[in-house]
């Protein structure tokens, strides 16, 4: 079972942090084992789960948009119908049940899209602990609803001014912070990224998602589904997908990168596709880097993918192979987002939009007994003033 | 010996203690680098440790990163630094130290870093975000090529981490002083000490302490523990003020490293 003690998925992953944090990482490595063997732990996660944040989510047979394709049939996970519209809460729930047990009295987190800042603030305000959220000055523009979300549920929202003002630095600035505040403060990364034991915690807390799945396809449609698919930024909600069926080698794993541009300019956010090896952010992965290792700025369209490093335990699946990894433009997203709220009814998230966008395409060209699961990671309500600008639609 | 070893025990016999002076290479630019090496050598500067400039610093405050940014923009790399202190050599033979992130270092290729490092004069390499635990490839080979690791312990280490970091640093160890990143600060921790006595139950290694030491006030309060200070930012603010003209910039960082080492000098 990956990662070994060290937190390496092979060579990927590790610890590359300061001192200052390596026995806090220690020491949440602990509080993580120990929670984990503890029944009332889980009992209490899975009460807030179910009570609270509305789980199990929904398999949904997309059926208007499977007649249309005319191939494979099409399931969305409905992530999007999570308390706070995103995955995000399935993390963010379990991460400030921790905190509370390692008796800490605030947390930090960073947010691209907002969508990780709101789910923090909310479960830092169901559980009465201070919060403060690190967010990009860019995203901030793009993503005004969603700093007031954060403001109303009691969270600090802080602007970080450096580099490219995007997700890439609100995490520098908050591991900044943490390296500060370590002593009273725990930090609550929202992707399978950073330092060991984060991308194995942020895992399990979002393999709640493959393991429903599981069970509804099975209940559904009597057999496992052919193809997953799912957006990778830093790739929490594709791992979360993935992770139950692992070992089910029938069932092939699609991640979606952002494409921005296209892959053959400077502007996506392909780690995996375009990036090499080297260390982002505390762990060893796939990063957009230059031939000096310096980090270069990724784009997208959608927030929650505009960054150039990718969850450790996808640079293991691409390189054993395990999953195979895609990519979807701008453009494709936009119209994926277009096509699911005509013939579904649902407006995805960009992010999740660029799932869609790549299922489309794959779609028509499979047989009608074909199953793909798409995960419909969150809701698109946050971007539909971005979309509107893009479009030219005056609100 | 190597240069770093040699030069504490000279300070040991002369019962002074070593500073350590920090700029980013490159920061204006290399030959201006050159010249600040040669000068704070000159002025009393014991060490010279040379920031690598990265684009995502997570040790550093927001000085540093500026530094790091206006270095980057006059496109300095890891390739360039190690030709400059090829060439540095000819003319001091003052210790020198890269502090590095990992990135830079992995991309070039550790294997070939430590060949080349080597062979361009460099006595040490700090990487602070690479912990012991992830330093068994690069440690190995500068252990045969007798480049100095030197790893950072701080506030909040524990014992285990004290006692793991005591073996595995070479030359010296870093003691931060903070519980924070890099920058200037009015006051300083007051558990310095304590901790410098806790760590010398675990080595005869020399401690320096870095991380917010500014002033000669605040420098001679550390010697007054330390067998080193480190001190930064403050002398990388000292670049920044002449980053429009560089009249008048040697001179004033030269100014700075004789003031902190005459405050340190007796103690």
């Amino acid at each position: 079972m990956l990662p070994d003690k060290k937190g390496h998925f092979g060579i990927f992953g590790g610890k590359y942090v300061i001192e200052t944090l390596m026995p806090a990482l220690d020491e949440l490595e602990k509080a993580y084992h120990e929670a984990k063997g503890d029944r009332a732990f889980h009992r209490e996660l899975h009460r807030y789960l179910s009570e609270y944040a509305g789980r199990p989510t929904p398999l949904y047979f997309a059926k208007r948009l499977t007649e249309k394709l005319g191939g494979a049939r099409i399931y969305l996970k409905r992530e999007d119908l999570c308390h706070t519209g995103a995955h995000k809460i399935n993390n963010t729930l379990g991460q400030l049940l921790l905190t509370k047990r390692m008796g800490k009295k605030r947390v930090i987190a960073e947010t691209g899209a907002g969508q990780h800042g709101v789910a923090t603030a909310t479960a830092a305000a169901l559980f009465g602990i201070e919060c403060e959220i690190f967010m990009g000055e860019e995203d901030i523009e793009r993503q005004a609803l969603n700093v007031f979300r954060m403001k109303l549920l009691g969270a600090k929202v802080t602007p970080v001014s450096s580099g490219t003002k995007t997700l890439k630095d609100a995490m520098n600035e908050a591991l900044r912070n943490w390296i500060t505040t370590v002593r009273n403060t725990h930090y609550v990364v929202g992707s399978t990224a950073g330092p060991h034991p984060y991308p194995m915690m942020v895992r399990d807390f979002q393999s709640v998602i493959g393991h429903e799945t599981k069970l509804q396809i099975i209940a559904r449609e009597g057999r496992l589904p052919d193809y997953l698919v799912a957006c990778v930024g830093g790739g929490s909600n594709a791992m979360g997908l993935f992770h139950s069926f692992y070992n089910d080698r029938d069932v092939k794993f699609i991640g979606v990168e952002a494409a921005g541009y296209g892959l053959n300019t400077d502007h996506h956010g392909a780690s995996l596709a375009r990036g090499k090896l080297g260390v982002l952010h505390g762990s060893m992965s796939y990063v957009l880097q230059d031939e000096d290792g310096q980090i270069k700025p990724a784009h997208s369209i959608s927030a929650g993918l505009d960054y150039p490093g990718v969850g450790p335990e996808h640079g293991y699946y691409k390189s054993t192979k395990r999953a195979k990894y895609v990519s979807a433009t701008d453009k494709e997203a936009l119209n994926a987002f277009e096509l699911l709220s005509k013939t579904e009814g649902i407006i995805p998230a960009l992010e999740s939009a660029h799932a869609i966008a790549y299922t489309s395409k794959i779609a028509k060209k499979l047989k009608k007994d074909k199953i793909i699961v798409v995960s419909l990671s969150g809701r698109g309500d946050k971007d539909v003033n971005q979309v509107a600008k893009m479009i030219g639609v005056k609100l | 010996m190597g240069r770093i070893e040699d030069r504490f025990n000279e300070l040991k016999k002369r019962n002074e203690k070593a500073l350590i002076a920090f700029i980013s290479a490159g920061d204006p630019d290399i030959e201006t680098t050159k010249d600040l090496v040669l000068e704070m050598d000159k002025r009393g500067a014991d060490i010279i440790e040379l920031g690598v400039p990265f684009s995502d610093p997570l040790a550093d405050g927001p000085t540093i990163q500026k530094s790091y940014l206006r270095a980057l923009k006059k496109r300095v790399s890891l390739k360039k630094i190690l030709k400059m202190v090829k060439e540095l050599r000819h003319k001091t033979q003052i210790p020198i130290v890269l502090m590095s992130s990992y990135n830079p270092v992995y991309r070039y290729g550790e294997n070939k870093f430590v060949r080349d490092a080597v062979s361009a004069g460099v006595d040490g390499v700090i990487i602070p975000d690479m912990p012991p635990e992830e330093s068994g490839y690069l440690w190995a080979r500068s252990y045969r090529k007798w480049l100095n690791t030197i790893f950072l312990l701080a506030p909040t280490s524990n014992d285990e981490r004290i006692k793991l970091i005591c073996k595995m640093s070479r030359g010296f160890i870093y003691y931060v002083s903070v519980t924070g990143i890099t920058g200037e600060r009015k006051l300083l921790s007051k558990d310095i000490e304590g901790m410098i006595k806790k760590i010398r139950q675990s080595t005869d290694l020399p401690l320096a302490v870095g991380f917010g030491i500014s002033t000669p006030q605040q420098a001679k309060e550390i010697a007054s523990c330390a067998d080193g200070i480190i001190v930064g930012s403050a002398i990388v603010r000292i670049i920044e003020k002449h980053a429009l003209s560089k009249n008048g910039l040697i001179g004033d960082v030269g100014d700075f490293i004789k003031s902190l080492k005459n405050a340190i000098r007796h103690e």
